[in-house]
């Protein structure tokens, strides 16, 4: 169905790209100057982070699956309604 | 550019938001049962938030000529609570009959829990014995790979359940193909947040193509945008894809599945 190749997404998205890497960076820098590094959601988005610089075309999964629950089992009870993007374990 | 809105949870927005709709091109909006932020205390609550779904909004969205359908179920984030739960799903079938009414939804899990999958089950049995169309809310962030697989299980456990006839919404990069591989249908969700951007969308619509797949914005009273199917269909233009490529996405698809209820009429 693409015409995509046709058109220069380079173009269309590096600069929102770019400015999302540069803030992903800040806020690592920010956590850490203030003691958080450790927080397990920080821990698991710089392991998701290396994901990267992966070499095949499918990063984004791969990051999603980073971040993921990787259990199957129902859990005996809903601990609360909310979710915080990244496993606890 | 014509489009349906195919999951807004419009009970929570305002008049202004109707008219950015129509402005847009929106031709028939529809809003799934869901969560008011708070729990519910008793069935006669959920009772007044159906009439509001199969009464009031329709009305409200008939003074802007825009159409609007509904979906009703008990959804996953009340689900822990098994005799409430139950009381509910005793009245469900009434709302089902009323004329908006599409289907069962937006039925799925949240937290993955027990309690949660039993309710989830007992809402296919009553979609599957009605032969009803189901719309599936698939948990969010961390919750999704898991509870998406659940969620197929026990649809594919019910011999009633045909997939053509249930779509699978707010899919992602990790879960879209575990819908489409067993012949659901599937939703990505444009939210700003939680979900999917509109360049995602548009990347996951060029991988695997555009048969039995929507867009929707589910705008409700979190941050999210009535306009988010608009904003793709500009992101799809500016990549090149052809009008009627976008309004098979944005149009014909929603029109194609919501019409295998004789209710919808556009
Ligand atoms: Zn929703």
């Amino acid at each position: 169905m693409s015409k995509a190749n046709e058109v220069n997404l380079v173009d269309h998205g590096f600069m929102d790209a770019r400015i999302k890497a540069i803030d992903i960076a800040a806020f690592l820098d920010r956590v850490q100057r203030a003691g958080q590094e450790d927080d397990y959601r920080v821990v698991a988005l710089r392991e998701a982070l290396n994901h990267l610089l992966e070499e095949d075309p499918d990063r984004a999964k791969r990051v999603l699956l980073s971040l993921s629950d990787p259990t199957d089992k129902p859990i005996p009870v809903a601990p609360g309604k909310g979710a915080a993007g990244a496993w606890s374990g | 550019m014509r489009y349906i809105e195919p999951h807004a949870h419009m009970v929570s927005r305002t008049t202004d938001d109707y008219e950015k709709l129509i402005t847009a091109g929106c031709e028939a909006v529809c809003e799934p049962a869901f969560w008011a932020g708070f729990d519910r205390a008793s069935v006669e609550g959920f009772r007044d938030y159906y009439l509001q779904l199969t009464e009031y909004e329709p009305a409200r969205a008939a003074k802007f000529g825009l159409p609007h359908y509904t979906w009703i179920c008990l959804n996953p984030k009340e689900a822990e609570d098994l005799a409430l739960a139950k009381d509910v799903l005793d009245i469900i079938p009434e709302f089902l009959d009323k004329p908006n009414v599409l289907g069962v939804g937006e039925i799925g899990l949240n937290k993955n829990s027990r309690n949660e999958l039993e309710v989830l089950e007992r809402h296919i049995e009553i979609a599957a014995n009605r032969d009803e169309l189901i719309l599936v809310h698939t948990p969010h962030l961390e919750d999704k790979r898991k509870g998406t697989k659940l969620i197929i299980d026990a649809l594919l456990n019910n011999p009633k359940v045909r997939p053509e006839r249930v779509i699978i919404d707010h899919v992602e990069e990790h879960t879209i193909q575990l819908a489409m591989d067993k012949g659901f249908w599937a939703g990505m969700t444009l939210y700003p947040e939680s979900k999917c951007t509109p360049a995602r969308a548009v990347d996951m619509l060029e991988l695997y193509g555009t048969n039995r797949i929507w867009m929707n914005c589910a705008c409700d009273w979190g941050i999210s945008d009535p306009l988010a199917v608009p904003k793709a269909i500009v992101e799809m233009r500016r990549r090149g894809h052809d009008q009627n490529v976008i309004d098979k996405v944005v149009y014909q698809n929603p029109h194609s599945f919501m019409s295998q209820c004789p209710k919808f009429q556009l």
